[in-house]
């Protein structure tokens, strides 16, 4: 083996690339890429966030304000309750998926008959785009028109022009969790059916050898042993649901009132409608640092439910 | 009861009463959530009249109005200079005429669907193809810090893209790259890169070195190693990750509408714009949301076995 080995690096040197420029040569426009449109921006936003720059009036005098924006967006109520509007949808969405999405894995990994064609036909909403789909759901949604309100009419007797899901302050949130869920929960399905099928079958047959009831090693069996992978699928939920825009932007543009404006969307009004520039890049940092620190609090709780 | 099921099934082998009932449920839920997409798909074939009407129809005579509108820009004229004009040229001319209106030109949704196809395809082709070689880099070299450069590349996309579009919005502005296909195609394929290259070290991990070194002890270089063994060897793992880049890239919204507004925009932005008189027109709308759907549609059937693969694999190496 060794014969050979130093032989053929020396004839790879002599007659090509080394490997070192190699490894370079193939890394180093993915990383020039990654610093012109990931990271450099992001430096600018650090910067801008100190500033009272605003971006439309790109010739104003740029001034350093020290931490000014940042005691600001931490002292505005409005940007709490945007938090905590988010906070709320990400708990309710999370839920629902997770609930219904490993129900539904549970049942196709009894593995009936076209079990795999059906998953595909479950997975069709996840890979629609959030923005045109959302749309099209506002149409849904219409009082007297929409077929949501018809369809929640035909089995309750509610007339349907009585409520309004988009329009009514309470209705409306749960107006874009219904469509989140509907898009989302084959994510988690999936997810969750990759966690069940790595269940070797011999822990299944040591428990029926013990006489555990199907209550008892869905319990301690099942569950378990598919928690990594269910907790995996809420922190990729929870992240996506954070950064929720689309959505939220096409049914109801945060409203009525204020009541689904999520944080993406008071970002996106103070930035590009307020264009208070550098007070909404301190919000942008201050939320990304959340979703970091968060996201590694999460992965640490993670590893340790992976080791035990 | 169990010692006659073992002889047939395994005693993990759910018994077929309880597959029926799952495999009910699991086809009920499916139905269910197919609703809102066929509902989609009727409405675009509904005249504006019967898509409004309550109840709501599901059985109606299909038109092209829809379609035609949205294809169309159209003026209201009088119905004596509608008589005046040479007969209609097509189906659509027909139906507007018929509405007492005429055709002034054809509207901006097959440009803003060209777009989305350059932008999706042309950022997928770039960020697969960087990917591919950073992968590779990755996998198989020891490249200093590598482990904290992809978390770090890959903990950039937490953000909100809102936040993103701050500064890039200010640079492109600078660089004269607002509203470009170009800026949109670098874009899409930053944030795709760090996915791509996440994925495909995995896919380049699990193909084994020997292939290569066993090549090269042949008499091939290094590249043509990579060129020859290792790509054709990739090809799932590619196939599953280019599907993953596309379909962010054509769904995108967030990015599209702050930073394109006019010749770059893609269909994602412009869609939820199309209105008619007095208001939305619901099957124009729902006739460009199905054809925007069908690319999508036609890709998950087909490729869903590498589908599943990239989303299960994806997941769980994180």
């Amino acid at each position: 083996m060794l014969a050979h080995a130093t032989p053929t690096t020396i004839a790879v040197r002599v007659r090509g690339l080394s490997d070192r420029a190699i490894a370079w040569l193939f890394i180093a426009p993915t990383i020039a890429l990654l610093l012109a449109i990931n990271i450099f921006p992001l430096i600018w936003a650090v910067y801008l966030s100190f500033t009272n720059f605003r971006a439309n009036r790109p010739n104003a005098e740029v001034e350093g304000v020290g931490l000014r924006n940042y005691q600001r967006v931490l002292n505005d109520p409005d940007i709490w309750i945007a938090m905590q509007t988010t906070a709320h949808f990400v708990f309710w969405t999370i839920l629902l998926q997770t609930v219904i999405g490993f129900a539904l894995a549970y049942l196709i990994d009894r593995k009936f008959r076209g079990h795999a064609f059906w998953t595909t036909v479950i997975l069709i909403p996840m890979m629609l785009s959030p923005a045109v789909v959302g749309n099209f759901w506002r149409f849904l949604y219409q009082p007297q028109i929409g077929l949501f309100n018809y369809i929640v009419s035909f089995f309750t007797g509610i007339p349907p022009s009585s409520f309004e899901m988009l329009g009514s302050v309470i209705l409306a949130p749960w107006a874009i969790i219904i469509v989140d869920t509907w898009m989302w929960t084959p994510y988690v399905m999936l997810i969750c059916l990759a966690g069940l099928r790595s269940i070797p079958d011999y822990i299944y047959e040591a428990a029926e050898v013990d006489r555990a009831s199907a209550w008892r090693q869905f319990w301690s069996i099942t569950v378990p042993m598919a928690l990594p992978f269910i907790m995996l699928a809420v922190l990729f939920r929870g992240i996506e649901n954070f950064k929720m825009f689309d959505m939220v932007m096409l049914l109801t543009g945060g409203g009525p009132g204020s009541t689904t404006e999520v944080a993406s969307i008071t970002l996106k009004r103070e930035a590009f409608e307020s264009w208070l520039t550098g007070r909404s890049s301190a919000f942008a940092i201050i939320l990304f640092v959340a979703v970091f620190g968060l996201a590694n609090i999460y992965v640490k709780a993670l590893n340790r439910v992976k080791q035990r | 009861m169990s010692s006659t099921n073992t002889t047939a099934h395994s005693v993990v082998e759910p018994t077929p009463t309880v597959k029926r009932i799952a495999g009910a449920i699991v086809i009920l839920y499916a139905l269910v959530t197919l609703v809102p997409l066929a509902w989609i798909f009727l409405t675009s074939i509904k005249s504006p009249p019967d898509s409004i009407s309550y109840p709501p129809k599901i059985v109606f005579t299909p038109t092209l109005e829809g379609f035609c509108n949205l294809f169309t820009t159209r003026t209201r004229q009088t119905p004596d200079y509608i008589q005046s004009l040479p007969a209609p040229t097509g189906a659509c001319d027909e139906i507007t005429r018929s509405r007492n209106m005429v055709i002034a030109g054809p509207s901006n949704y097959w440009p803003r669907f060209g777009n989305s196809l350059v932008i999706a395809f042309g950022s997928t082709f770039l960020a697969v193809s960087l990917g591919t070689l950073a992968a590779y880099g990755f996998s198989r070299f020891r490249v200093p810090l590598a482990d904290d450069l992809l978390f770090f590349i890959l903990s950039t996309r937490m953000m909100p893209p809102i936040a993103v579009a701050i500064p890039i919005y200010l640079m492109y502005r600078q660089f004269g790259l607002s509203d470009t296909a170009l800026g949109m195609i670098l874009l899409y394929t930053a944030v795709n890169v760090s996915l791509a290259v996440w994925l495909l070290k995995g896919f380049i991990d699990e193909i084994p070195r020997e292939y290569e070194e066993a090549a090269m002890i042949d008499g091939y270089t290094r590249l043509q190693a990579f060129w020859k063994v290792v790509l054709p060897q990739a090809t799932t793992g590619i196939a599953a990750t280019a599907i993953f880049c596309l379909i962010f890239a054509w769904n995108e919204y967030a990015f599209a509408v702050l930073l394109t507004s006019g010749s770059a925009q893609t269909a994602p932005p412009f869609i939820p714009t199309i209105i008619g008189e007095g208001g939305q027109d619901w099957p124009a709308v729902a006739a460009g949301t199905t054809i925007f759907l069908v690319p999508i549609l036609v890709f998950t059937i087909i490729l869903r076995k590498q589908l599943l693969r990239g989303i299960t694999f994806g997941a769980v190496r994180k």
